[in-house]
């Protein structure tokens, strides 16, 4: 019984995973309205609450794609709506920094993503994750991290 | 400054000349208590850094096209024990050509030197020869000598001489170099003696990027992995870099463990990809970490990368001047929002 469900889980057809770091006062929130609300969206992702965007070390984000996810999403508040006044636009420059960085070494620029979401915006928050979910199965799976040993 | 392509041992002559004659000044007005320069290095090939408190030493002062390493490195810890671990506000006069002065000005602005215990003594720089090129190059043959004379570098040996063309040995960030000499501006016209020059903004077509650029991702990441495979992680390029001044680098930090510490290519190039991040506004482009590299691996593209970004995207070029802010320290509420995942 178990080996027969443990075969038609690796028969089933491969989903991205995606790890979502949200802010505290507006894309948690946000998301969590999208859950209240019913509001489908996939799966996929796992969310991670963090104070503000602008708690993002870059490093987290290379983290997460070492430790081999498939996609990673940051969201914070519209800028000038941020709860630390200026927190989401020192992050806006380091993701625009990272994002070049990545893309220029050779990491699909759709693996990383950065979106602002409000805590009234549970529809956008569903419209964006089913469609960022869309462009990191197109990409397949994260392999450039994977060692050989 | 024209470079005269002609004569480069004339003008090394002359910038040395110059540049004795304004340190002698300096320690007898006493205006510093210590110059940084460059001296003859032990062996062929190599310069080593010097430390002057006496007039008479002055003349160990040397000039040439492979003093490669960027003096700014000794003012910023851990390495300022090398200058005086024991005596506050030291003043000191550092060797400079264009690089090593838009390094110290970043440092100021970063508030790890202070402006008024540092002199800049400006040069003209002509460009530092790779001697790792050079050496690779030669392959196991010994190298005794080396002259630069017109436009060639003569190196000699036991039972061989060759004759290499200038610029094609030259540091790959040289031949790029908009700032040969200290960037003068009002603010720092007490810091600055000897040569200097007027630039208020570099302009730049980055023409050299094109290339790598244009590649799909997955060729771009063969391409990285390639030029980083020989990498063993020694962070040479870390110690030789005046930016790297971390009391704790990333790498050494085991609480959290940020990334692998084996040899695989994935971890090199996390470790690069990184240090990038870390020298994103900051990087003048010296050069350093790719001289010093005992691999000879050109880190080159990742440079001019991080020139190119911070230019485009924030129209800054670090270490020019003391009033603009480096771009990562700030933010401004209409930045742009391209890189974004947008609603449709």
């Amino acid at each position: 019984m178990t080996k027969a469900v443990v075969k038609s889980k690796q028969e089933e057809e491969w989903q991205p995973k995606i790890i979502a770091f949200l802010c505290n006062w507006c894309s948690y929130a946000g998301a969590d309205l999208a859950g209240v609300s019913r509001i489908q969206y996939p799966s996929n992702i796992r969310v991670v609450r963090v104070p503000c965007s602008g708690r993002i070390n870059p490093m987290f984000i290379i983290k997460s794609l070492t430790d081999g996810w498939d996609g990673v999403v940051v969201s914070g508040c519209h800028p000038g709506d941020c709860h630390y006044i200026t927190g989401n636009l020192v992050a806006r420059r380091r993701f625009a920094m990272l994002k070049e960085l990545l893309n220029f070494f050779g990491i699909e620029p759709d693996r990383v993503q950065f979106m602002w979401a409000s805590a009234a915006e549970g529809e956008l928050f569903a419209v964006m994750i089913r469609k960022l979910t869309e462009l990191v199965i197109k990409l397949g799976p994260n392999k450039k991290f994977e060692k050989k040993w | 400054m024209v470079i005269n392509m002609g004569n480069i041992q004339a003008e090394n002559e002359e910038i040395q000349k110059n540049m004795r004659e304004v340190a002698r000044n300096l320690l007898n007005d006493k205006k510093v208590d210590m110059i940084i320069g460059y001296a003859q290095g032990t062996v062929p090939l190599s310069s080593s850094p010097i430390f002057i408190r006496n007039v008479e030493e002055v003349d160990n002062l040397i000039w040439d096209n492979l003093c490669y390493v960027n003096l700014a490195r000794y003012v910023v810890p851990p390495l300022t024990e090398f200058v005086d671990n024991e005596k506050v506000n030291l003043k000191v006069g550092i060797v400079s050509r264009g690089c090593v002065a838009r390094s110290l000005i970043h440092l100021a602005k970063e508030k790890q030197v202070n402006t008024e215990n540092i002199k800049i003594i400006g040069i003209p720089c002509n460009g530092v020869v790779n001697r790792r090129r050079i050496e690779k190059e030669l392959g196991e043959k010994e190298v005794l000598e080396l002259s630069v004379s017109n436009d060639k570098v003569i190196v000699k040996g036991k039972d061989f001489e060759k004759e290499l063309p200038y610029q094609d040995y030259l540091n790959e960030l040289c031949k790029t170099c908009k700032v040969k000499s200290p960037p003068m501006s009002s603010s720092l016209s007490d810091v600055i003696v000897g040569d200097s020059l007027e630039v208020t903004s570099v302009e730049d077509d980055f023409a050299d990027l094109v290339n790598f650029e244009s590649q799909a991702p997955d060729e771009k990441w063969k391409v990285i992995k390639e030029l980083l495979s020989d990498c063993t992680r020694c962070y040479a390029c870390r110690q030789a870099c005046p930016m790297c001044y971390c009391n704790l680098c990333f790498v050494d930090q085991n609480k959290p463990i940020w990334f692998g510490k084996t040899s695989d290519i994935s971890d090199i190039i996390v470790f690069h990809l990184v240090r990038a991040m870390h020298m994103a506004g900051r990087c003048v482009g010296c050069g350093s970490c790719s001289s010093v590299c005992p691999m000879g691996i050109d880190l080159k593209i990742i440079n001019r990368k991080l020139e190119k970004i911070v230019k485009e995207r924030f129209d800054f070029t670090a270490g020019l001047d003391l009033e603009v802010m480096p771009p990562m320290m700030t933010q401004k509420m209409d930045d742009s929002e391209d890189f974004m995942l947008g609603e449709h």
